[in-house]
């Protein structure tokens, strides 16, 4: 009898220790799986972010070139810039200064370049090399100039140091970005203009200096070498502040009647998965909703931030919906039933208490709906977005380009070779605004939050 | 009490919106708007940029892209602000698409020509060099080819199964899909010459391409087909003139009937793969959109699109002096493009 018990014990105790083992097995594989998802993962966006900096942080600096540049009164010769005389009417005076300005257009300001190369290359240039000059230099510095001197007039006769960008392929050149052992026929640039980039590099005229013309100019075809964020950064900025301005109010307060307030019935359940559903659409299906609506019958302006904020608002509207709902839900309902115990009505209750406790919820999913819209490609494509616009738009009427949509475009620039660092440039420039939206919303989080 | 204010202050904002919206539809849009061809739009938005620095009263046009189809589509959608005022295009407009225009009330199209543009097939430069003609690219492209009297499948695999003098290289052919005026061209000068030498294809039966993969169409821009040419390093490749000389140290380009492609042999019409480039002008619009009327005169003026121009360093081929006389005259008499 007693054997029987001590040996059914020692069965126990076996059958114990194997399974024990087996489980410790599992959760030892379960472990390696996660730490290997982990890694894997990591790994993968490291790679991402390695290879758009590695890329991208180089177009940062661009080939400028440094040099003396004579107003030589002999090519500038304009009247005096108009001043307002008293008893002039504005419109007069207009009149006036706009004459003065096609007068100063007409002055050939890419013969003063051209003298200013020649004076740093202390080389006489014969005229059928000016073509090699020039394509040292961005082609549209000449109306740098231009404004310099309608901004100045006082410079005429002055000699001054004048900062220039290089040209696309010069920049490409000195950056190495093209190879420098390729035969004549394969170059970009003349064998001469090569040798006058090398020559000015080593004299320091042309240097690798941080590119403002990245952040302060619109995009350009014409000078490739001053394609700038600068329109692309002001749609985008239209678009946020329409997307905040209309999704987070109407998502919030959707959520909140949603939530507190509407009957729990058939209707308000059909709601609810419809909200759901919306949120899993493809956000191009909102770009041809926008096209087809905002466009073609409010008549609203084609590639204008307004028809772009308005379309990303229907594509946020969901997601902050369902984050607001998330949020109010995880509230106690002990909270609610004391504020309604002590004689609050229902409407107190949720504005003095439910909602501030459910804020950071809310605002950490209000940011990210927002940073995913900043971020969005494929219905502005479809709202005519994806146009070339030189101007910064000083409204949300106006016709922009938006920064996903500027990348986009650069990834497709016929000149690669300058193109496809200034593309990542564009991205780093995105993912930096990007991550600081959503630390903005870590932190908010971290700062509203409510523990129990 | 809150919830009516909130209420009240979501009524506010509601129509404060509609307003503002009706708003902008009543005042005058006053940037050129252009959308088109993908292979005119350099030049389209050099010159839009020129002229914005040029003219300091109008604004800088603004250009889309779309392809030829896709922008004469939207071009043809009607009158009015919230429609484009300029199609960019790399062939002539359609009779189909005229008719669609008149339709919805678009009466005055006014073409203008404004230079000549090159086909050219390049492959990657570390490969075989190649050199075509249409009949080489026809067999090698085509859904059913004669081989020993007989009209079967396309059994061709490899360039040197085509012809012995075609390097021993996998065809893949990258081309440009239908919404591109290049396809037409494509079809019209290679194909289709090509397909005049084998008798026994005819006429729609010559539009017939492989489908074995062999063919990639591309719907995007030129950096497409160089990307796929990137991943596929025996692809030969369908690019614009001014896209492969802007890549001259990745791309080799292939001769036709043993004519290299470049600014000279082309505007000599010596290189048989060219093709004229267009935009297409809403004459409604001329009087409506401050700006519409210089920059097309703007973009015919000799400094503009003549010989040592911006646009032929960026590689348009120039029309002469003749030809672009004519072609402003007929834009300043207001010719209207008639369905036919």
């Amino acid at each position: 009898m007693s054997i029987t018990i001590e040996q059914r014990r020692q069965h126990r105790l076996m059958t114990i220790e194997k399974s024990l083992s087996t489980r410790h097995r599992k959760e030892r594989r379960f472990r390696r799986l996660g730490l290997a998802a982990v890694i894997v993962g990591m790994t993968l966006v490291a790679t991402l972010f390695a290879s758009i900096l590695m890329r991208g942080l180089p177009a940062f600096w661009q080939a400028t070139f440094y040099m003396e540049l004579y107003f030589d009164p002999e090519v500038i010769q304009v009247e005096d810039k108009p001043q307002q005389a008293s008893g002039e009417s504005q419109a007069e005076f207009n009149q006036r200064f706009a004459a003065w300005q096609t007068q100063v257009g007409l002055v050939n300001w890419q013969s003063l370049i051209d003298a200013a190369l020649q004076e740093t290359l202390d080389e006489e240039i014969e005229p059928r090399q000016l073509r090699d000059l020039r394509a040292l230099l961005s082609s549209n510095e000449r109306f740098t100039l231009r404004n310099k001197f309608v901004e100045d007039p006082s410079l005429l006769g002055q000699t001054i140091e004048v900062k220039m960008l290089a040209s696309a392929n010069v920049d490409v050149w000195i950056k190495g970005n093209i190879d420098r052992d390729l035969a004549d026929a394969r170059q970009q640039l003349s064998a001469q203009t090569r040798a006058w980039a090398d020559q000015l590099y080593d004299a320091g005229v042309i240097r690798n200096a941080f590119s403002t013309s990245l952040f302060l100019n619109t995009d350009s075809r014409s000078a490739p070498a001053s394609a700038g964020l600068a329109g692309a950064f002001m749609g985008s900025l239209f678009m946020m502040v329409i997307v905040i301005a209309l999704s987070v109010p109407l998502g919030v307060a959707s959520a909140v009647y949603l939530e507190e307030f509407a009957p729990k019935n058939r209707l308000t359940d059909i709601i609810e998965i419809n909200i759901n559903n919306l949120a899993a659409v493809p956000s191009i299906v909102f770009g041809l909703l926008g096209a087809s609506i905002f466009i073609g019958y409010l008549g609203l302006p084609l590639s204008a931030p307004l028809v772009g904020g308005l379309v990303l608002t229907l594509m946020t509207l969901p997601t902050i919906i369902i984050a607001t709902r998330a949020s109010l839900r995880s509230i106690p309902p002990s909270i609610r039933q004391a504020a309604l115990g002590i004689g609050a009505s229902k409407v107190q209750t949720v504005f003095h208490h439910v909602l501030p406790i459910a804020l950071p919820g809310i605002l950490t999913g209000s940011i990210l709906g927002v940073a995913q819209a900043l971020g969005e490609t494929a219905p502005l494509l479809l709202i005519g977005m994806n146009a070339f616009v030189a101007n910064v738009p000083s409204t949300p009427f106006e016709q922009s380009a938006a920064l996903p949509v500027q990348i986009y475009l650069w990834q497709g620039n016929e000149l690669r070779n300058f193109f496809e660092a200034r593309t990542s440039a564009a991205i780093i420039v995105l993912l930096a605004l990007m991550l600081s939206l959503n630390a903005l919303a870590i932190w908010l989080r971290k700062k509203f939050e409510t523990r129990w | 009490m809150t919830m009516n204010v909130s209420k009240k202050a979501l009524g506010v904002a509601i129509a404060a919106a509609l307003s503002a919206s009706v708003s902008t539809a009543a005042t005058a849009r006053e940037t050129v708007q252009i959308a088109g061809s993908s292979t005119v739009l350099p030049f389209s938005s050099i010159v839009a940029e020129e002229f914005g620095n040029t003219y300091s009263q109008f604004n800088t046009p603004v250009v889309g892209s779309g392809g030829s189809g896709g922008g004469l589509r939207q071009f043809c959608q009607g009158v009015g602000e919230n429609t484009i005022d300029i199609a960019n295009s790399s062939r002539a407009i359609r009779g189909g698409e005229v008719a669609n225009c008149n339709e919805n009330g678009v009466s005055e199209i006014l073409e203008v020509m404004f230079g000549y543009d090159g086909i050219v097939f390049a492959s990657r430069i570390d490969r075989a060099e190649f050199e075509l003609t249409p009949e080489y690219v026809f067999k090698a492209a085509a859904a059913q080819v004669v081989v020993d009297g007989e009209l079967v499948d396309n059994p061709y695999t490899r360039w040197s199964d085509v012809d012995s003098s075609l390097p021993d290289q996998e065809i893949v052919l990258v081309i440009p899909a239908s919404n591109h005026g290049t396809r037409e061209v494509f079809e019209e000068k290679v194909i289709h010459i090509g397909c005049e030498s084998v008798a026994e294809v005819e006429g729609d039966a010559c539009n017939n391409l492989r489908g074995d993969g062999r063919i990639v169409e591309i719907a995007g821009d030129y950096t497409e087909t160089l990307a796929r040419l990137d991943a596929q390093a025996d692809a030969v490749g369908v690019f614009g003139l001014s896209f492969y000389d802007q890549n001259r140290d990745r791309l080799q380009v292939a001769t036709v009937d043993g004519v290299s492609p470049s600014l000279e042999t082309i505007g000599s019409g010596e290189y048989p793969v060219s093709r004229p480039l267009f935009f297409y002008v809403k004459g409604e619009h001329l009087d409506v959109i401050p700006g519409l009327a210089e920059y097309t005169e703007f973009f015919l003026n000799e400094m503009v699109s003549g010989y040592g121009s911006l646009l032929e360093d960026a590689g348009l081929i120039p029309m002469d002096e003749e030809e672009r006389g004519q072609v402003l005259e007929q834009f300043q008499a207001r010719t209207v493009v008639s369905p036919e």
